[in-house]
């Protein structure tokens, strides 16, 4: 029952420069978890779906390690901004403008997100 | 031979020890001698003399020169004292009490001195030549005239009484031993770390410790009667031509009892705050044997001296009372300065520990501190300098910082030092070279007020993350010391503690994190996502009381899945580039070579880096995601099952070979081993548990560094609890001993559910066990006596537990819809992650990770060592 709650068959569709892509199933997000999509150009992003429905796109790459993982992080609500914590060191980024929530100066890439 | 109550009421005093003898001076001061007759009934051979000073005899003082009673005053008030001549009987109707002598005095006030016995346990042989006890003169000299014929003495018993004993038979020129039950000397007045300071110094005078372990028997010649050894619980024996019992003292009440008053449950003759017993007004009883209003029974002569005051003050009709007394002490034992005042072990809530030790001088010191700054009490070992200065400050704010008065002057950081201890200069996250002063004035200078705050402020456990601990405690102990209310909650969404929570999700059935967050959430948490602290607490509480509450015990089913750390959720470890190692379950660490061969295959064909860990297995490293599923299908098909090296759960449990091959083995420890790793699999709890079994006390398994370890005896099993390697060891202290396998089961069972009920998040056994109020006796109390009368329900809890393990990975491989998640990219399952790149290593791979590292330092090939395999 978990992986597709709604029978529909909406997509995950990501504004790239000029194009929305279509990165994967809606029913492929659970909510509170993140999975990871392949861009055309071979970048990686993060796409995770909150508990309300909203759909978020962030810059799979950990900045603090180098490494792919940001989707596989727990996400929450801190003062009511949704974020999640990355699973390698635990620093948190801002769903909605990437910004990391421990050290500001530091920022990962954000993407305009929709389902349809 | 009667004398019957004349014109002049009469007060019979029973007992003429340290406090009898106080309260025949306070009665003289307040003149009652002028208008009473005195009668005092005593039963030793000699008036009143000072018992704290008994031990003084052996360094020459004779009993003349510690008597203190002067003649003089006994006969100027015209006290008539009866020496050698012992109440036997009172009758409180007529009135009278009679003497071994025949001699009946009649009373209109009785007073009860009568004092304590030395408690001797019921072992056999207690009575055979050569076993004494230590109380008094005639103790002493019995002890002396016997040391003559003997070579080597043990006292039973490392307590203080126990302590100075033993040093008087070393003082006889005998081999002296200490054996203690307690896990520690002086286990009433002193901590744990107290106790291991005195230890030390108490072996290097030459006497040997045996602690943690009971008597068993005394061993008798058959010919001749006499004590030639003893066995003791371990199972081994110990020679010995004398023994001196000194395992505490119990007050001697069977006067009172015999004529009707009332005594406490555990002894004691029960009084009011005026030292009246409670059954009869006429009868008063002071010192060791009276059963305070307080409901305790004071073993030291300075409440029994206030006691005596009291009831001499109340027998004059003057307004007194005794409501309870200090239990401040500062002995000189064996040379050794030992002080104990105040709230000495901690009892009142949320007290804070300052403690400075160091084991090899053989000091310890610890100040207790109550959280608005109060010092509350303390225990000082090896140098009690300050002692006067901290007791006239104990229910008071020093004006200087309570570690300023224990820490030596101009010292680094010492061994062992509490967070708090620590100076100001001391390092505490390493990773980012911030010293302690620099976390305070985060708190102080910036008013940061949570940990996120502090980490922010000064990069503190941004690194590795072990300094967080530490860290969280020093902030908390700084807002404390401000004045600031520290909130207690779990995280930002909730305000309860992980215990409270246990206890909501086992009580309402909740198997649903939303649900819980939704109902007993923080108000302005409800209905958000929550956050990673607490989804991972929650998913832990959920999984660990699956089967009694009504949840799948299968992490990734559901709202479960959401709520795993990444770890938990891939099943594997994740490692720094992203990739994750795979550990199978070697349980005890027994493997048959098939086995050994299949993993070799494994790691071969995947190309994995392998390497034994330190928990007696192997470990495989940078398997991709999606490979994962892949190397489980293999491993299940040969019988391995998931070794949860990536949960908060049961780790390993180690064992050495045993008594099937070691010569010196006297159990089986492996079978015992696996059968524990199979009993507690997959057991979520609070923090990783760790567990081992030894075959005999040499430990080649390292039991006492584990969570719960085993040792085995010749009797059976000894249970160690609270061991921990990591950051801050501890040895685990003994729980119970020679336990059947029944037996021994039973107790873990019990140890680990409580401990998974009310242990914080990420709080290992150890921290828990010097957290909770009450320590290891609580803890004791609650699992071995069932003090809380739940053991049946944690019991019944961890049957649930193991009737229900399934193996993860092996569930998961036959779940299509589990297996989807096993990849790197949903929209190319079969494209691995480009990120994921290796470089060889010593004939085998290590990540390559070029780019982005930031903060780490990296060594430059200067570092590198000669003869280095990195060169
Ligand atoms: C693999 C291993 C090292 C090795 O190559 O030998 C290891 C590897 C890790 N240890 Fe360990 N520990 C390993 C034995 C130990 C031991 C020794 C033992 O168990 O006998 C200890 C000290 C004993 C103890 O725990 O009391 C140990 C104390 C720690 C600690 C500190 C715990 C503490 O209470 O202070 C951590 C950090 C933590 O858990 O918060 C840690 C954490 C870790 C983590 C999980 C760090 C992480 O999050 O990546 C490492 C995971 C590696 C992986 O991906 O598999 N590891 N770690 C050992 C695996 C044993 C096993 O078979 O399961
Ligand atoms: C070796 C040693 C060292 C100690 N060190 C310290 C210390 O450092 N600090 C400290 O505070 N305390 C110490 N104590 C404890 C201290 O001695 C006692 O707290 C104190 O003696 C108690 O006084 P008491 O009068 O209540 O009992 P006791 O001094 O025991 O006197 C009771 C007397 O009553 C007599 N008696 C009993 N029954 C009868 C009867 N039916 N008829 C007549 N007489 C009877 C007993 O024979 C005894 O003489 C020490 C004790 C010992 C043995
Ligand atoms: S602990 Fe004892 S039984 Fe086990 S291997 Fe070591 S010596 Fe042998
Ligand atoms: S020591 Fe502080 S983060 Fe590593």
């Amino acid at each position: 029952m978990t992986l597709a709650p709604e029978t529909t068959d909406l997509k995950v569709l990501l504004r790239l420069t000029d194009d929305w892509f279509t990165a994967c199933d809606l029913g492929a997000l659970l909510p509170g978890r993140g999975v990871a999509a392949l861009l055309p150009d071979g970048g990686q992003v993060a796409l995770f779906r909150d508990r309300g429905g909203e759909l978020y796109a962030i810059d799979n790459r950990d900045p603090f390690t180098g490494a792919a993982v940001l989707s596989r992080g727990l996400t929450g609500t801190h003062r009511g901004r949704p974020f999640v914590a990355s699973p390698l060191l635990k620093q948190r980024f801002d769903l909605a403008t990437g910004v990391c929530l421990d050290d500001e100066a530091v920022r990962v890439a954000t993407y305009e997100v929709k389902a349809a | 031979m009667t004398t019957d109550p004349g014109p002049t009421p009469t007060i019979v005093l029973v007992g003429h020890g340290m406090v009898g003898q106080r309260f025949l001076e306070a009665l003289a001061e307040r003149g009652l001698t002028a208008t009473h007759r005195v009668v005092v009934l005593c039963e030793e051979p000699r008036p009143a003399y000072d018992r704290v000073q008994l031990t003084s005899y052996f360094s020459g003082r004779t009993p003349e020169d510690l008597s203190m009673t002067d003649p003089a005053f006994i006969a100027e008030h015209g006290i008539e004292l009866r020496v050698g001549d012992p109440a036997v009987t009172v009758d409180r109707d007529a009135r009278t009490v009679t003497a071994r002598s025949g001699l009946v005095v009649g009373y209109d006030v009785l007073v009860l001195a009568t004092g304590s016995y030395p408690f001797v346990p019921p072992v056999p042989g207690k009575d055979a030549e050569g076993c004494f006890v230590y109380r008094t003169i005639e103790d002493l000299l019995a002890i002396e005239a016997y040391a003559k014929t003997a070579t080597t003495g043990a006292v039973v018993g490392g307590g203080l009484l126990g302590l100075e004993a033993a040093g008087a038979l070393k003082g006889l020129g005998l081999t002296s031993h200490i054996v203690e039950f307690a896990p520690r000397l002086m286990p009433v007045q002193v901590d744990e770390g107290g106790g291991a300071a005195l230890l030390r110094t108490i072996e290097d005078m030459g006497l040997s410790v045996h602690t943690g372990v009971g008597t068993q028997e005394i061993v008798v010649d058959d010919a001749s009667g006499a004590v030639t050894g003893m066995k003791l619980s371990d199972g081994s024996e110990l020679a010995t031509d004398l023994v001196v019992f000194s395992a505490g003292v119990r007050p001697r009440d069977q006067l009172a009892r015999d004529c009707g008053l009332a005594v406490g449950e555990r002894g004691g003759i029960s009084v009011d705050e005026q030292c009246r017993t409670v059954t009869d007004e006429r009868v008063f009883a002071i010192g060791e044997c009276a059963l305070a209003a307080d409901g305790r029974v004071y073993g030291l002569v300075a409440p029994g001296y206030e006691q005596a005051e009291t009831a001499a003050a109340t027998i004059a009709s003057d307004e007194a009372s005794f409501t309870g007394a200090d239990l401040s002490t500062k002995l000189k034992l064996l040379g050794v300065d030992v002080a104990s005042f105040g709230d000495a072990h901690g009892t009142a809530e949320n007290c804070l520990d300052v403690v400075y030790s160091d084991s090899r001088a053989g000091l310890y010191k610890k100040l207790v501190i109550g959280r608005d700054g109060t010092l509350l009490g303390g225990i000082l070992v090896g140098d009690a300098e300050a002692y006067g200065t901290l007791r006239a400050f104990t229910g008071s704010v020093p004006p200087v910082s309570p570690e300023s008065l224990v820490l030596p002057a101009g010292s680094g950081a010492p061994a062992q030092l509490g967070p708090s201890a620590l100076p100001d200069d001391a390092v505490i996250c390493s990773c980012h070279n911030v010293t302690k002063g620099t976390i305070r004035g985060a708190v102080t200078e910036h008013s940061c007020t949570t940990v996120p705050e502090v980490k922010k402020c000064t990069k503190a456990g941004t690194g590795c993350g072990s300094c967080v601990k530490v860290l969280g405690q020093l902030v908390t102990a700084e807002l404390e010391a401000s004045g600031v209310e520290v909130d207690k909650g779990l995280c930002g969404c909730f305000a309860q503690t992980r215990e409270e929570l246990y206890e909501i999700v086992l009580a309402l059935r909740i198997t649903s994190y939303w649900e819980l967050l939704d109902r007993h959430g923080r108000e302005d948490a409800r209905g958000g996502d929550g956050c990673e602290v607490c989804k991972p607490a929650v998913g832990s509480i959920i999984a660990s009381l699956a089967p009694s509450i009504g949840a799948s015990g299968y992490v990734l089913d559901g709202e479960q899945a959401a709520l795993q750390d990444t770890n938990d959720h891939f099943l594997a470890n994740l490692q720094k580039n992203g990739s994750y190692s795979v550990v199978p379950r070697i349980p005890g660490g027994e493997i048959a070579p098939e086995k050994l061969i299949v993993i070799g295959e494994i790691a071969r064909d995947f190309g994995l880096y392998t390497k034994i860990t330190g928990g007696q297995r192997i470990d495989m490293f940078g398997a991709r995601v999606e490979q994962l599923p892949v190397i489980w299908a293999r491993l299940v098909d040969a019988g391995f099952e998931s070794g949860h090296a990536y949960g908060k759960s049961l780790r390993t449990v180690k064992s050495c070979v045993g008594q099937t091959w070691c010569r010196y083995g006297v159990q089986d420890s492996v079978r015992m081993a696996i059968d524990l790793e199979l009993r507690y699999r997959g057991l979520r709890s609070p923090h990783k548990l760790k567990s081992a079994v030894s075959g005999c006390a040499r430990e080649c398994a390292e039991a006492q560094s584990k969570d719960f370890g085993v040792i085995a005896t010749s009797n059976g099993w000894n249970l160690y609890v609270g061991g921990n390697g990591g950051a801050t060891p501890r040895h685990a202290d003994l729980l119970a001993q020679d336990l059947s396998d029944a037996e021994l089961v039973r107790l873990i069972d019990r140890f680990l559910m409580f401990y998974i009920r009310t242990a914080d998040k990420l709080e290992r056994t150890s921290t828990w066990l010097e957290r909770v109020p009450g320590g290891l006796d609580h803890v004791r109390d609650v699992v071995v006596h069932d003090s809380l009368g739940i053991c049946d329900e944690l019991e019944s809890l961890m049957r649930a537990h193991v009737s229900h393990y399934r193996d993860e990975w092996a569930e998961t491989i036959n779940d299509p819809e589990k297996l989807a998640r096993f990849v790197s990219f949903v929209n190319a399952p079969d494209t691995p992650d480009p990120v994921v790149g290796f470089v060889p290593e010593r004939d085998q791979i290590k990540p390559d990770l070029p780019l982005l590292d930031i903060g780490l330092r990296r060594p430059s090939r200067d570092d590198l060592l000669e003869g280095s395999t990195r060169r």
